[in-house]
């Protein structure tokens, strides 16, 4: 097989969300400073002490970024990993075996989709109660599931006839073999782009969420964008690192999916 | 595909370009374009644009509930007397009070010529109708004002007005300015008429009331023509509305907020709210139901270092639910009943049973930001006695249904008022029996003292009754008691006449625009 390059747009994807990833790892077991505690003047100008500065309570924005990185990845990771995994399942069943079962589930998908998608996860939150971050992940992760389930939906259907996976059901193999084992891996080329576009709009969704103030107050970015709205004369540089931590997370992320969508392309 | 990307490069960019532009808005673009022209219009026309945090929960003034109604609904109604800013109580729709010597017959004359906003003369009829809508129990629920009860006899013809007690009562004169509506008129809850210095114009939901001076007033008449009540719910809108010219005056703001407004434009006036800040605690569900729990918050809370994290050092440090600019009610000693100490706060803990602490949900009025700071801080503080809290924030009506109304929640924090004069306000709802005691606060001792209080002949018993009540309060800690928050009003340059009072009120009447 032929070696895959890396491109230049995999580079620097690799290289932003990488940094940024490590700094969240570094965050989650030291920060400078207690993310919620009082340590110093309020509205201090970034220094070497406080990288990014201080707001309105004293507390320190480089520690509450680095913690606030965490909750945001973890919350836009869980909620991918359940519409990444439920919308596979249904793409797959859907795809593969069509029919009735294929018509009554895409309907429902084609339902979902016709809700602007914060307003569906808002009216999840509403009805699992907001008390509880868990149903935040649960509202986000049910909302992420419709593009997934047609993103793969498309791909099971479009190889579901091809002549490996005839010869694979003449030699006695079970749907559920022929399902995981030779059409899963070869779904990659759709699934990958997807899933880096939907940690993108997690990641978003969940910034939305808290900067609506809907959920239990975390420190996550944000609810940290929308504190800093109100600072942004006193401390400009609140809004601004939070903004463009934001920012680059997203756009890091972009770069890889788009450099594995070229590498495809090249390969 | 390079194109896209670089698209979505310099949306973000101008996105983040677009946000800088908001913040830096009022300095310079926002003076000649929207402040000179309309304000011209504004000075010639005395027209004021006033933004408030939240929506009217009634224009009925006797089924307004919330504080931030009734302090506007004040500009427009009256009641037979009605308070002055030092604190007094004068004739109004009454032109004479006289209370016989033994303080149970009260005569009340009815001032002549008084107009509701509608143009009809106030006559008896209204006045008694007022009065017993307030007192006379609609079928099965309990009376607008529970205390009127001690009215045992009201007689009356076109002038005078007889009010005999059953006991003696020192606050019925308080009670007594509930406001005065023409008698058997049903539109009260959305065209509302009453005889105050303004008359109601319009209101959208959400959005904003209109209020007009009212030209047949019967007293000092108000000096600007028009008020319109912004309603943004946004806490960082407020602000923004200052900036942008929007708004001539908010009211309960944070110095954070103040801070951001230029001189050139704004001064900013500093009272007291007259109401008591408190992480109140849901006294009926574990473990608050423990009053070493309850206790143990009180130790574990630093008010003061609340005061200065999250007010800039503005506030007055309470330690019961009553406040200084009630004078001789207020026992000032309470405050320090309980000190900030980590140590007897754990030992408390351990002693109920929770050696490591417990979890614990702060519901707080996500359209207050002063509240959501506090509890913000007090987070912290009690992550040091092992109380491990989570901060919900909820819309102010979501506040009023499930907290508030129905008794929903764990602890949350806000502010009590007091809407007239009495003491009696702000103790009387921690009464097991009670209607708005939303904290489930339930002591026999209080329940006791409280009947006691109320029904007092002597004022200076009913002052030691009501102190005790305090003293009772605070011992059982029954909720952690924090401070009387600075008021702080963002007034525009030009604009004068603000008055503060000794109760939760902006009295736009005084208000005028300077030439």
């Amino acid at each position: 097989m032929k070696k895959r390059k890396l491109n230049g747009y995999l580079l620097a994807g690799l290289l932003i969300t990488g940094l940024l990833l490590l700094m969240t790892l570094y965050g989650a077991i030291h920060t400078p400073y207690s993310p919620t505690a009082y340590t110093g003047m309020k509205f201090e100008a970034p220094s070497a002490a406080h990288l990014f500065g201080t707001d309105k309570l004293g507390r320190d924005i480089f520690s509450r970024v680095l913690k606030g990185m965490g909750t945001t990845l973890s919350i836009a990771l869980a909620t991918v990993a359940i519409g990444a995994v439920v919308g596979t399942a249904v793409g797959a069943v859907t795809g593969y075996f069509g029919g009735l079962v294929d018509d009554a589930l895409m309907r429902l998908n084609d339902t979902l989709t016709a809700f602007p998608s914060i307003l569906l996860a808002l009216l999840v939150i509403s009805l699992l109660g907001p008390e509880n971050k868990y149903n935040l992940i649960l509202a986000l992760g049910i909302v992420f599931i419709p593009s997934f389930a047609r993103v793969t939906r498309t791909a099971f259907a479009s190889l579901r006839d091809v002549n490996y996976i005839t010869s694979a059901r003449l030699m006695g193999a079970g749907n559920l073999r022929i399902l995981l084992v030779h059409l899963l891996p070869n779904t990659g080329r759709v699934l990958f782009p997807a899933l880096t576009i939907g940690f993108n709009n997690a990641v978003l969704a969940e910034a939305s969420m808290s900067f609506l103030r809907i959920t239990p107050l975390e420190t996550s970015l944000g609810y940290m964008l929308s504190e800093a709205q109100g600072m942004f004369a006193a401390a400009p540089w609140y809004a601004l690192s939070t903004g463009s931590v934001i920012a680059l997370l997203v756009f890091g992320v972009g770069l890889i999916g788009e450099g594995l969508q070229q590498r495809d392309k090249e390969a | 595909m390079k194109k896209r990307f670089l698209a979505i490069f310099l949306v973000l960019t101008l996105a983040l370009t677009l946000l800088a532009g908001c913040g830096k808005k009022p300095s310079e673009p926002a003076a000649p374009e929207a402040a000179s022209p309309p304000e011209a219009d504004a000075q010639a026309l005395q027209e004021l644009n006033v933004g408030v945090a939240q929506d009217f929960d009634s224009l009925d003034p006797h089924h307004a509930t919330a504080a931030g109604t009734k302090e506007v609904l004040f500009n427009l109604f009256e009641g037979l007397v009605k308070p002055t800013s030092e604190g007094q109580l004068v004739p109004a729709v009454a032109s004479d009070v006289k209370v016989s010597d033994d303080g149970l017959t009260y005569t009340f004359t009815l001032r002549q010529g008084v107009k509701f906003h509608n143009g009809d003369t106030v006559d008896m009829q209204d006045v008694v109708f007022s009065i017993d809508r307030n007192r006379i129990a609609a079928d099965g629920g309990a009376a607008l004002i529970p205390a009127l009860a001690v009215i045992q006899d009201l007689t009356y013809d076109d002038t005078t007005l007889t009010l005999t007690l059953s006991e003696p009562s020192l606050e019925l004169l308080s009670y007594l300015t509930l406001a005065i509506l023409p008698a058997d008129y049903e539109e009260q809850e959305t065209a509302p008429v009453g005889t105050g210095p303004f008359k109601y114009v319009s209101r959208q939901a959400q959005d904003n009331m209109v209020i007009e001076r009212f030209e047949d007033y019967w007293g000092t008449p108000a000096k600007l023509d028009k008020v319109t009540f912004r309603i943004i719910e946004n806490v960082e809108g407020l602000v923004m509305g200052l900036q942008s010219g929007a708004l001539d005056l908010v009211m309960h703001l944070t110095s954070t907020q103040t801070a951001q407004l230029s001189e050139k434009d704004f001064h900013v006036e500093v009272g007291s709210m007259n109401l008591v800040q408190a992480l109140y605690l849901n006294n009926a569900v574990t473990p608050f139901d423990d009053v070493r729990v309850r206790q143990a918050l009180c130790y574990g809370v630093d008010k003061q270092d609340i005061i200065d994290r999250a007010f800039d050092g503005y506030g007055i440090p309470l330690g019961t639910s009553m406040f200084p600019s009630f004078g001789k009610y207020y026992d000032e000693s309470l405050t320090d009943y309980y000190t900030h100490d980590v140590e007897k706060a754990k030992a408390l803990l351990a002693d109920a049973g929770y050696p490591n602490g417990f979890d614990m949900t702060i519901t707080v009025p996500s359209n207050y930001q002063p509240h959501v700071d506090t509890a913000e801080v007090l987070k912290e503080q009690l992550k040091d006695i092992g109380v491990n809290v989570t901060i919900l924030p909820v819309e102010w009506g979501v506040w009023l249904s499930d907290v508030y109304g129905a008794r929903q929640f764990e602890s949350t924090i806000t502010g009590l008022t007091s809407d007239n004069m009495t003491a009696r306000k702000l103790l009387e709802r921690f009464g097991s029996q009670i209607g708005n005691n939303f904290t489930n606060y339930n002591n026999s001792e209080y329940d006791e003292i409280l009947a006691k209080a109320v029904t007092s002949t002597s004022d200076e018993e009913q002052t030691a009754l009501y102190r005790q009540l305090e003293k009772n309060l605070t011992e059982n800690a029954a909720n952690v008691y924090l401070q009387d928050m600075a008021d702080l009003v963002a007034v525009r340059n030009g604009v004068e006449g603000l008055t503060f009072y000794p109760l939760y009120v902006l009295d736009v009447s005084t208000l005028y625009w300077a030439s």
